[in-house]
């Protein structure tokens, strides 16, 4: 699986968009590509039509997120390719699941009426609907395995997520919502990440966008970045001066 | 005004001077504030405003203001006294504001947020009810598309008389007119993103080129009106929009308002000739002139299903475009939906990228193929591009404030 020995392009997974895409999903599976072409590794989007089996011939498995109704179809569609998701697995297959996507490859999701809607179970971890909704800006250190920079990103989901006792998770959460428990993030796995930061989250950090296809291809040669770096830094100081704020409110009211 | 109790004129008057205050000091144009004032002087103000008035209401994610603006002009054209909230305030508190100025009975042609329509429906007592669209819109605020529509339908189905005229190209909107007594128009497909699924059983909606169908029997429903290209045929009639505003989207905006103008009795023709005489609508398409003398057209895009129609547009014509972003809470704080854009259509362009999220805007355009400058002020950004005529696309409080620094 090193870079060197790999002839075939990189085939880029996203899973469902018209179900789960609701928060500019897409963009990851761009970033995936874009910055395997940028650098000369060849690269194909492979969209996997709702209704439509899921492969076995993928690379990376993108599940993003989605409405009430479109999780329950792409749940269905899942579980029914889980064998081809598995065998891919085993062959080195890379998985990264966003909010819905998140909760579908957990072992369940529970609704607010109590429903359950089976997951496929690649991590240990079942999702309750909660309240409030967790909304906003995100900032997550992420496990140091991975060794990154902080993760930014935005989340807008009501699930709360809690993580089997082997289950890692992404990273603990410096500002924002995260799983809604136990102060983390998302889940990671070998060659798996599930997290909350939605949408596009690599073209916020385009560095996990590389963990995640270094895991493929092997070691990158580095890419310039400039306007991801600016937008991030602009991004952590805003989502930690919000923080921030929030702690001095919350102090403030506890001293009355 | 005369008939009113003396609260509902105690309402008004103090509703009034706080909007005239909030002029005076430059705050804005005082419409909600005022309302505000008038609702909490007097919670039923609008049910006491309203009567007397024939109340048309109009909602959609997107296009409300100028279908409005369009419907209100065919009225007028009839010489009937028209009351509207032109200026987009549209919650209760602008609906307030609004017919507190009416003199004399007249219709009210009101624009309504969505997610306001059921509040404001049985105050009101519309005897019209026009629905455009429905698509994804400042999720971190407003939720799910289906939340809205569901809440149309209950609404709809509480008034199985209801008079409506309704958008049969939208699934969404089909799904919560059918109760009510509907004049469907067929405005075509442009973005299908959230209609993937069936709102009646859930399954996976059949897309074809002229229409949509489920499992489940739920389908665009027949109808008679519909508009291709400019040709609006209503029944056996057919009537051309030649409208002074641009795009796609302003024909449906059009098509809508003349079938909703000929359930009110204007001729489809004469409604048609109306909504041509329209150029600007609340400050939207009106053309500016950069210091160099060049034309500089401001256009407002909210949303995925808005940006791809204004992408649409500029793709057809010769122009370099800034793109103008921030991401506050009126244009929604989340700018996700950048990658819901396929803004790969401003290829070959040249293209600046201004605004607060400025930065979002140009790794999007980089995936995208496309160069840009990064100026964070966006007249700035037109003045340093080349070419014959700028655009600027602008979120919404980017486009308020542009329209205030260049009138």
């Amino acid at each position: 699986m090193s870079g060197a020995a790999r002839t075939s392009a990189v085939r880029v997974g996203l899973v469902y968009p018209e179900l789960l895409g609701t928060y500019g999903d897409r963009g990851n599976a761009v970033v995936l590509v874009n910055r395997c072409l940028w650098r000369g590794i060849d690269a194909e989007l492979v969209e996997v039509a709702a209704g439509s089996p899921i492969p076995a011939s993928l690379d990376v498995y993108l599940f993003g997120g989605g409405e009430d109704d479109p999780q329950t179809m792409a749940a269905a569609g899942m579980r029914a390719s889980r064998g081809a998701i598995q065998a891919a697995r085993d062959n080195g297959a890379v998985v990264l699941a966003v909010c819905a996507g998140f909760q579908l490859i957990g072992e369940r999701y529970v609704d607010a009426g109590g429903e359950v809607l089976d997951g496929i179970g690649l991590v240990d971890a079942v999702t309750t609907a909660g309240s409030p909704r967790l909304i906003g800006e995100v900032v997550v250190e992420p496990d140091p395995s991975l060794d990154l920079g902080m993760l930014t990103g935005f989340e807008n989901h009501g699930g709360r997520t809690k993580l089997g006792p082997g289950t890692k998770p992404l990273g603990r959460v410096v500002t924002g919502g995260g799983n809604g428990v136990d102060g983390v993030d998302g889940a990671l796995g070998n060659r798996l990440v599930g997290t909350y930061l939605h949408g596009p989250v690599l073209p916020r950090n385009p560095e996990l966008a590389d963990r995640l296809l270094s895991w493929i291809v092997g070691d990158l040669a580095p890419l310039d970045s400039p306007f991801e770096e600016q937008l991030r830094e602009e991004r952590i100081d805003a989502a930690l001066a919000t923080g921030f704020a929030r702690w001095r409110q919350t102090r403030h009211l506890a001293r009355g | 005004m005369s008939k009113l109790r003396t609260r509902t004129r105690a309402a008004v008057a103090a509703g009034q001077a706080t909007g005239w205050l909030s002029r005076t000091l430059g705050k804005g144009a005082g419409e909600q504030v005022s309302g505000r004032v008038m609702l909490k002087v007097q919670p039923d103000v609008l049910t006491r405003l309203a009567t007397g008035h024939r109340v048309v209401l109009v909602s959609a994610t997107n296009g409300k203001t100028t279908t409005t603006r369009l419907l209100a002009a065919a009225l007028e054209a009839q010489g009937e006294p028209v009351l509207s909230n032109h200026t987009g305030a549209n919650l209760a508190s602008g609906v307030a504001s609004a017919l507190a100025k009416a003199q004399t009975p007249s219709f009210a042609v009101l624009e309504v947020d969505e997610r306001v329509v059921p509040r404001v429906f049985d105050a009101l007592r519309p005897e019209l009810l026009v629905l455009g669209n429905l698509s994804r819109d400042q999720l971190d605020r407003y939720g799910e598309v289906r939340s809205v529509g569901e809440q149309w339908r209950k609404l709809c189905e509480a008034h199985p008389k209801l008079p409506v005229v309704a958008n049969a190209s939208d699934p969404h909107v089909v799904w919560a007119a059918l109760p009510a007594d509907t004049t469907w128009v067929r405005l075509g497909a442009g973005w299908r993103g959230d209609a993937a699924t069936c709102p009646q059983c859930g399954e996976l909606l059949r897309w074809t080129d002229d229409g949509y169908s489920s499992a489940c029997g739920f389908a665009q429903p027949h109808s008679d009106h519909h508009l291709d290209g400019s040709v609006l045929t209503l029944g056996t009639e057919k009537v051309t929009l030649d409208l002074a505003l641009p795009g796609r989207w302003n024909l449906a905006n059009a098509a809508l308002a003349v079938v909703a103008a000929t359930r009110l009795g204007v001729r489809p023709a004469h409604a048609a000739a109306a909504a041509a005489t329209v150029t600007t609508v609340s400050g939207r398409y009106a053309t500016y002139q950069l210091a160099d003398g060049r034309p500089l057209r401001v256009l407002l895009a909210k949303n995925p299903a808005g940006w791809t129609e204004v992408l649409e547009y500029l793709a057809g014509i010769d122009t370099s475009v800034v793109l103008a972003v921030n991401a506050h809470i009126a244009d929604g704080k989340d700018p996700s939906w950048l990658w819901d854009v396929p803004y790969e259509r401003l290829a070959g362009k040249k293209v600046a990228v201004s605004g607060e999220r400025a930065l979002d805007v140009a790794i999007r355009l980089r995936h995208a193929g496309v160069d840009c400058i990064l100026e964070r002020d966006p007249i700035q950004g037109a003045a340093l591009l080349p070419g014959d005529s700028v655009h600027v696309v602008a979120s919404y409080t980017q486009f308020h404030h542009l329209t205030k620094v260049l009138s």
